[in-house]
């Protein structure tokens, strides 16, 4: 008994770590004046916050920004991982180690290191300012991570299934997207979430990378967010709007959270 | 239906050769077993038909035609692997379907040709199940469905039965046979199993360590084998080796008139052992082995060498007897130092 109101308690604990600075900025978007700098916890009802971000800036294109950054990079790093992972994991040829050892290297630098290199290609491909500039930018911090999770999961697949259908006429390509696409639903949807997560949070390359308000994305724009002077810190828009923008990644979360976890201990135990 | 037939074919993996200069001729209609040790390349050979393994040197003939270059799918083959590798997320009709979905047969053709193949197997009542919700015997007919429906000239079974527990593999044994009978298609099958070697095949192939040791049919290799090899592989248990050196002197004289001058070693099945009062070797009871119709007695023998006797029924001696074997001059066999056998004319 008291080893359950321990244990309870160590939940409770570790839920109102994880969660109170999320309820407080949902309670502190509620608020707007000079509320905002009294400590209360319960939530008001006073929507203006909300209001203000979509008529004070262009936030609504900014949200559209984001999602179509983000879905653009989860469905580029699927398709381009399972190709690599299919070359990587599958077809024997000199040198395979090693181009798995750099695609890994490549997530170690910094995201700083690289901004000055990226910067020049972007501005030299023309894509400076716009949304694919953006998208070409994230896979740098997609695709390492994508292609290593997506290989690891294919080798895991048997050999004979490949064989098999090559047998009944399969091309490559073929086996890829009717026998091995469909077994891997929980890696997808595992590796797509983490890259979702990772575009739609991403600031640096989104803050560098942009120039005017219509381009920018989500963590940019809230933070971009400015009051009626230079002295004041509007935190009743900032926190709106943060709240807006972290709902879709809680709902995707809950709503993929058995895949996930299907998909990060796959292959740790033979099924 | 297709002939197969291999010239001087040899397949390396880096500097190791697994598979050396197989000639082998397969008729068409043929059920030829490839049997051997783990690792004599038997697997290999079958993939090397396949085309899941690229020839190193030699050619392949399937049909007639060379079949070195040709991928899988157009070398008129069929394989059933030893996993099944069932597609897990297509139902048994999908499974057998897929194939021919893509050669975008139509789709009535398909329907018809699945549920013909089905009946033959029996999986009429379980098209629509997942793989997972089949037994291992059900998993090899959607497996072997899976090769018929193709109508290939050449089935390729790499080990079939060897996931499947002892009574299932008897019964699927008689399957496949029976396949054979009404399809008349060429059929190779690989397996380790001698029982399922001798029983299926019209012609076995013993390989070891990537050669052909012996072509035959399963009676001839089991009267004539060619060499040691062959002898010790084919029969259970084992047959005996005796070095003649280690002897008695007083070999009877029908014995060493079979043996000629160049005889180093003696083999004898054990089955062809038998206990008798004046007997040629002298020895020593050690074990007895009760299998219920018959008894293995692995007598020590004067001079060193053990051998295994199997008898009918209970065994009669008790460990520790003494007493001397005999055996039929007809079923001995005689080994040159290079382990060729000293072949007689047939009898």
């Amino acid at each position: 008994m008291r080893a359950r109101i321990l244990f309870y308690g160590a939940v409770a604990l570790i839920v109102l770590f994880a969660g109170f600075p999320f309820y407080y900025a949902v309670v502190s978007s509620l608020k707007s004046g000079s509320s905002l700098f009294e400590v209360s916890y319960l939530p008001g009802f006073d929507l203006s916050n909300y209001r203000s971000i979509f008529l004070e800036q262009p936030f609504g294109r900014n949200i559209l920004n984001s999602v179509i950054v983000a879905f653009a990079v989860v469905v580029l790093s699927l398709g381009l991982g399972v190709l690599a992972a299919y070359a990587l994991a599958r077809v024997s040829f000199r040198g395979r180690g090693l181009l798995l050892a750099t695609i890994l290297s490549v997530s170690m630098f910094p995201q700083v290191a690289v901004l000055t290199g990226m910067f020049e290609m972007i501005r030299a491909l023309g894509l400076y300012n716009s949304l694919p500039g953006l998208i070409l930018a994230n896979m740098v911090l997609t695709l390492p991570f994508t292609v290593w999770v997506l290989t690891t999961f294919m080798a895991e697949l048997p050999r004979e299934l490949e064989e098999a259908a090559f047998v009944d006429g399969a091309t490559p390509f073929q086996v890829v997207r009717l026998v091995f696409l469909p077994l891997m639903g929980p890696a997808l949807a595992a590796t797509g979430l983490l890259a979702f997560i990772v575009a739609w949070n991403e600031f640096l390359f989104a803050l560098t990378f942009t120039l005017t308000n219509d381009m920018r994305t989500v963590p940019v724009a809230i933070a971009l967010i400015t009051g009626a002077t230079q002295y004041e810190l509007p935190w009743g828009n900032i926190m709106a709007a943060s709240v807006i923008v972290t709902v879709p990644l809680i709902l995707l979360v809950f709503l993929f959270q058995r895949r996930i976890v299907a998909g990060l201990t796959a292959g740790a135990v033979k099924g | 239906m297709s002939a197969v037939r291999l010239s001087g074919v040899s397949k390396a993996f880096g500097r190791a050769e697994v598979v050396r200069d197989v000639d082998l001729d397969i008729a068409d209609g043929e059920l030829v077993v490839f049997v051997g040790p783990s690792g004599c390349g038997k697997s290999t050979l079958l993939r090397l038909i396949a085309g899941l393994e690229a020839i190193t040197r030699g050619d392949l003939f399937i049909g007639g035609t060379r079949a070195n270059d040709l991928p899988p799918a157009k070398r008129g083959i069929a394989m059933v692997f030893q996993s099944y590798a069932l597609y897990p997320h297509m139902t048994v009709f999908e499974n057998i379907a897929f194939g021919l979905n893509l050669r975008r047969a139509e789709r009535h053709e398909i329907e018809e040709r699945v549920r013909a193949v089905a009946a033959i197997l029996e999986l009429s009542e379980l098209l629509d199940r997942l793989p997972k919700a089949l037994s291992g015997g059900q998993r090899q007919r959607v497996a072997i469905g899976r090769a018929i429906v193709r109508e290939p000239g050449v089935f390729l079974f790499d080990e079939p039965l060897s996931n499947l527990d002892a009574a299932l593999r008897t019964q699927m044994r008689g399957e496949i046979a029976a396949l054979h009978q009404r399809l008349r298609a060429t059929m190779i099958y690989v397996t380790h199993d001698q029982v399922e070697a001798m029983t299926l095949a019209d012609r076995i192939v013993v390989l070891n360590a990537g050669r052909v040791e012996q072509v035959g049919a399963p009676l001839e290799l089991y009267a004539r084998p060619a060499n040691r090899f062959v002898a010790g592989f084919i029969g259970a248990p084992a047959m005996n080796f005796l070095p003649l050196a280690a002897l008695s002197d007083d070999l009877p004289a029908a014995w060493t008139a079979r043996a000629g001058g160049e005889a180093v070693i003696l083999g004898i099945r054990p089955e062809h052992l038998v206990v008798a009062g004046t007997g040629p070797l002298a020895g020593t009871v050690a074990r007895v082995e009760s299998l219920g119709d018959s008894h293995l007695m692995h007598v020590g023998l004067e001079g060193g060498p053990s051998v295994i006797l199997r008898g009918q029924g209970a065994p009669s001696v008790a460990p520790g007897t003494a007493l001397r074997l005999d055996a039929d001059e007809a079923h001995l066999h005689f080994f040159r130092a290079d382990d060729s056998a000293i072949m007689t004319p047939a009898i």
